[in-house]
């Protein structure tokens, strides 16, 4: 579904992705996982077309993204949740949602679709009237999905969407997450905590200094002597 | 709001309401024209001011983009017109044609500026836009040599008035046996203009692109991610607020009969932010009580403040200009203090102020 070969971004001279490959293929859960500073966020900004790749390709489908715009790529199926959660703090968590289904015109889809961004997230409908800047960061990041899902994507790009937030939070967001990929949506998450990423992804890439050093199966990633020193905080 | 609630399970009242209204603003001409035509005069200043506030709504208050030198459009508009209907090129085109003109005209420069400032944001932003109408301005008056376009520092003089057939609107005529003059009827024409020009301002409020004004100001990135073309959806805000601008230009130019750079300069675009800031940005209504207010008053104090002093001091001690301003002052600083949304604030902002 997406493919990325020879993905090279740079930042004023400075390499900050040195080329990597990547595929998520239809269907698939795939993780991202790095430290900070690795080039994840980097990564995910060219595959969403914020910022242009100094060279490589990305394909959709079998289309060429690069040069295709954000705003452009919704109507493609592709969903972002951004980093930091990026919500509307002054509108309201039903307004937040509808913003979500900004390029969608079937209103009763739209509605349907926002009852069961509230069946997924129970909190938000206790909160669909309070503004989004008043949730709390968990709530946020809640927000932040459920309104990437009303745009009813086939491919969801998560950017860490375990920031800052308190580790029962985080488990929950991940099973949500888990529950979406079960509906059908490819996923790719970009995370710095790995144990959780791989212990709900299929497949996973480890990035370091700009480059990809490592690509296997979750489990095998998860045993890997490397990654459990360096990610997973085991002694050496 | 309660108010909306209680019309909308009333709309007798509401209707009713506009009525009265209405009628209150069908006969006010012709009270305030017992006091003296000078208040006709300052009521239909008072309009175009609404306009233009209402224009610069659409950019600062919709889409947030914080713009300094609004007063340029209204400058390109007012150009526009006396340039093509007065003897400066011999030119005289009727007002129905250069109106569009004109408006078009400030769009063309509203994209102008648009186009290089996308990326800023904020202080920046107010910056450049605070240069471009100062260029604008300094444009307008050099713009005499080589080849004389402005006439300079004189400016344009002896503009054509709004006429359709042999219906001046400088004129006086009676009509239904009362007696309509020029101040009058312009009252009229632009009354017609401001409900216009607010039913589109709604419209678009609550209109797709509303909305997407409504995720830039919040978020640039994530409202791109909602699949919002942030780069056209700015231009246009600038776009529009132009072209209002410049509609309001034109008319300013054929009631006044004369312009000159003086009337465009940067004190005028900081009153007209100050209108909207004042009244509430964002919220249509606000934004007119703010014009409607800051055009009145300092008409009001013009007319009070010297005979009060030469009745209690006999001489005048101030200079009501003095007063006008400290006035300003203090009722900005008490403004910031006790209704840092303005006076009718939109709701979103209200929020913003209230609950975090």
């Amino acid at each position: 579904m997406l493919e990325v070969s020879g993905l090279r971004v740079s930042y004023g001279g400075i390499n900050a992705v040195k080329g990597i490959d990547l595929a998520v293929r239809a269907g698939e859960m795939v993780t991202l996982i790095g430290a900070n500073g690795a080039g994840k966020t980097t990564t995910l900004k060219a595959l969403t077309g914020l910022i242009r790749p100094a060279a490589g390709s990305v394909r959709y489908n079998g289309a060429e993204m690069t040069g295709v715009a954000l705003h452009r790529r919704i109507g493609m199926g592709i969903a972002l949740v951004p980093e930091g959660r990026g919500i509307f703090p002054r509108l309201t968590v039903e307004e937040n949602l509808g913003m979500g289904a900004y390029c969608r015109n079937d209103r009763d889809g739209i509605r349907g679709d926002c009852e069961r961004v509230y069946a997924l997230f129970p909190r938000l409908a206790e909160r669909r009237s309070q503004t989004g800047g008043t949730l709390s960061g968990g709530e946020q990041q809640m927000l932040a999905i459920g309104r990437a899902m009303m745009s009813r994507p086939r491919l969801l790009l998560l950017d860490e969407p375990s920031m800052g937030l308190a580790p029962l939070m985080v488990q929950k967001i991940f099973e949500t997450i888990r529950a979406i990929a079960a509906d059908g949506v490819t996923i790719l998450l970009v995370e710095q905590n790995a144990k959780l990423a791989l212990e709900i992804c299929q497949r996973g890439y480890v990035m370091e200094s700009g480059e990809i050093i490592l690509h296997d199966n979750a489990p095998n990633l998860l045993a890997n002597p490397q990654v459990r020193r360096a990610y997973l905080g085991e002694p050496s | 709001m309660n108010l909306t609630d209680k019309f909308k399970a009333n709309p007798a009242l509401l209707w009713s309401g506009v009525a009265l209204i209405a009628c209150a603003l069908a006969v006010l001409p012709f009270v305030l024209a017992m006091a003296g035509t000078t208040w006709v005069r300052v009521t239909n200043l008072a309009i175009l001011f609404t306009l233009l506030a209402l224009g610069l709504n659409i950019v600062v208050g919709f889409a947030g983009l914080l713009d300094l030198g609004y007063i340029a459009f209204y400058g390109v508009g007012a150009y526009t017109y006396a340039l093509l209907a007065s003897p400066q090129f011999n030119i005289h085109l009727p007002f129905w044609i250069i109106l569009p003109i004109g408006a078009l005209a400030a769009c063309v420069f509203g994209v102008l500026l648009g186009a290089p400032t996308l990326k800023l944001r904020g202080d920046y932003l107010a910056i450049v836009t605070l240069g471009f109408g100062e260029i604008v301005r300094i444009f307008f008056n050099n713009l005499s040599q080589p080849v004389n376009i402005t006439n300079g520092p004189q400016g344009i003089s002896r503009i054509d008035p709004f006429s359709i057939g042999g219906f001046s609107f400088n004129q006086s005529d009676i009509i239904f046996g009362l007696n309509f003059s020029g101040p009058v009827k312009y009252y009229y024409l632009l009354l017609l203009v401001l409900i216009m020009v607010i039913v589109i301002n709604l419209r678009l409020e609550d209109s797709r692109i509303g909305r997407a004004w409504q995720a830039i100001r919040e978020d640039e990135v994530a409202a791109q991610a909602m699949g919002i073309n942030t780069t056209r959806v700015k231009l246009l805000a600038f776009a529009m607020g132009a072209s209002f601008g410049g509609v309001a230009g034109g008319m300013f130019a054929a009631i006044q009969g004369f312009i000159s750079p003086e009337s465009f300069v940067l004190v005028e675009s900081v009153m007209v932010l100050s209108m909207v800031v004042l009244g509430g940005m964002g919220n249509i209504w606000g934004v007119i009580v703010g014009a409607l207010l800051l055009s009145f008053v300092p008409e009001l104090l013009r007319h009070t403040v010297e005979p009060l002093q030469r009745s209690l001091f006999g001489r005048s001690l101030i200079d009501p200009e003095v007063v006008r301003m400290l006035l300003f002052g203090l009722a900005l600083m008490l403004m910031m203090l006790f209704r840092p949304a303005g006076l009718w604030p939109s709701k979103v902002r209200k929020r913003e102020l209230t609950e975090e």
